[in-house]
C-alpha cells in the first residue's frame, strides 16, 4: 500500500517559473522607454497644476528647469515653510535666476542658445509674487520663453 | 575514444534575478517626466519707442485678487464664463472688417482680432493654480476661435494641425506644407495677450 501513499504526496505539480523571466524583461523595457534618468533631486514640494490647452515642450537639451515650491519634509527646519526657488540642486532666491540662466545658457552648444526654453515647474500652492520676481529676472537675462509646466487635466481641478 | 556530449547546457534559472535587479535598477534611477505646459512669451524689457495709443474697447480687461476672483471689463466674472467672454471679446468685429467672424458687432467691445488685445493682471497673492487656470482659460478662447477657423478652411482642427507641426517625427515635407496653414491661422486670430506687472495692493 505504500505505493499510492507515496504517489499522493507529490501530486499537485511545481508552478512552472519558467515564464518569470519573460515577464520581468518586458517590465523592465517598459520602464526603460517610459522614463528618463533622473538628473537632480528634488528638494522643493512640487505638485504641479492642471491645464488642458497644453504644448509639448521641446526637445530636453533645449529646456532649463526651475523648481518653485515650498521646502520638502526633511529640509523645512532649515529653510521653513515659505516656497522658495530650487536651481539645480540648491535653494535660492530670485537674485540669483538670472545668473543660473546665463550660466546654464553657456552650457549649452551654440546653435541651441537662441533656441532655449525655460520651463516653470511650479508647485500650485506657491503665490504668484515669486513667480513674477522669477519673471522679470528672465526678462532682464533675455530668456523670454517660458513654459509653465503642468500636469494634464482639467483646470478648473485646480481650485478646489 | 570518449564520447562527445556536446557542451552542457547553460542554467537559466537566475535569468529571473538578474532582469529583476535591472528593473529594480531602472526603477529607482529614472523618473517619469512631464514635459508638457502653457507656453508664453514674456515681453522684452526695454518698451517700445513710439507710444502706441490703444483705444479703451479693445483692451479685454483681466483682473485677479488675491482671493482668486475674477474682474472682467470691470465685472466679477466667474472662472467658467471666462471662456466665452473672451471669445465673444476677441470675435467681436466692431468696425466690420473683419471677414471671417461671427461676432455680435457690438461698437463698444474690440474692432477686429488683429487689434484685440487681452490684458492680465494678477496679485502678488493669487495662487498659482488660479493664475494657470485663468491663463488656460484665455488660450482656450483663442484655440477655440483658431479651430473654428482651421476646420472652415482646412478641414481639421488648429490644435492638432500644430501639434504635428513642432513634433519632431513629422518629416520635413509635411511640415513646409503645414507651416503656412499653421501661419495663417495664426494671423486670423494674433495671440496677443499682455501681462502687467503684478499690484501688491489689495
Amino acid at each position: 500500500m505504500s505505493k499510492f501513499s507515496k504517489k499522493k504526496s507529490g501530486d499537485i505539480p511545481a508552478v512552472s517559473t519558467a515564464s518569470l523571466p519573460d515577464i520581468v524583461f518586458m517590465l523592465l523595457f517598459f520602464f526603460m522607454t517610459v522614463t528618463v534618468m533622473k538628473d537632480n533631486s528634488l528638494k522643493v514640494e512640487n505638485v504641479l497644476p492642471n491645464a488642458n490647452e497644453i504644448k509639448k515642450l521641446d526637445k530636453k537639451d533645449r529646456v532649463i528647469y526651475i523648481y518653485v515650491g515650498k521646502p520638502s519634509k526633511e529640509y523645512e527646519k532649515v529653510f521653513g515653510t515659505e516656497p522658495k526657488i530650487q536651481l539645480n540642486d540648491k535653494f535660492s532666491g530670485p537674485s540669483d535666476v538670472g545668473s543660473y540662466i546665463l550660466q546654464e545658457r553657456a552650457k549649452k552648444h551654440q546653435d541651441l542658445q537662441n533656441f532655449l526654453t525655460t520651463s516653470l515647474k511650479v508647485d500650485k500652492n506657491a503665490s504668484m509674487g515669486l513667480i513674477s520676481d522669477i519673471k522679470l529676472e528672465l526678462r532682464k537675462v533675455n530668456a523670454l520663453k517660458v513654459n509653465y509646466t503642468t500636469y494634464e487635466g482639467d483646470a478648473f481641478r485646480n481650485l478646489q | 575514444m570518449a564520447r562527445r556530449a556536446g557542451a552542457p547546457e547553460v542554467s537559466a534559472g537566475s535569468m529571473a534575478d538578474i532582469a529583476f535587479l535591472l528593473l529594480i535598477f531602472f526603477l529607482v534611477t529614472t523618473t517619469i517626466e512631464t514635459d508638457a505646459g502653457l507656453d508664453r512669451m514674456l515681453p522684452p524689457m526695454e518698451p517700445p519707442e513710439d507710444d502706441v495709443v490703444i483705444k479703451q474697447k479693445n483692451i479685454f480687461q483681466v483682473l485677479i485678487n488675491k482671493n482668486g476672483q475674477l474682474l472682467v471689463d470691470d465685472e466679477l466674472t466667474d472662472l467658467k464664463a471666462l471662456r466665452l467672454k473672451a471669445m465673444d471679446f476677441l470675435d467681436n468685429n466692431g468696425d466690420g472688417t473683419c471677414t471671417f467672424c461671427k461676432g455680435k458687432k457690438n461698437p463698444e467691445s474690440s474692432d477686429n482680432p488683429s487689434k484685440a488685445i487681452i490684458s492680465l493682471k494678477n496679485d502678488r497673492e493669487t495662487k498659482y493654480s488660479t493664475y494657470i487656470t485663468v491663463q488656460n482659460e484665455l488660450v482656450g478662447a483663442y484655440n477655440d476661435l483658431r479651430d473654428r477657423e482651421a476646420q472652415r478652411l482646412f478641414g481639421r482642427d488648429f490644435v492638432e494641425m500644430e501639434a504635428t507641426y513642432l513634433d519632431q517625427q513629422t518629416p520635413p515635407s509635411e511640415k513646409e506644407k503645414l507651416k503656412e496653414k499653421v501661419k495663417q491661422i495664426q494671423d486670423l486670430f494674433p495671440q496677443k495677450l499682455s501681462e502687467a506687472e503684478t499690484s501688491s495692493n489689495n
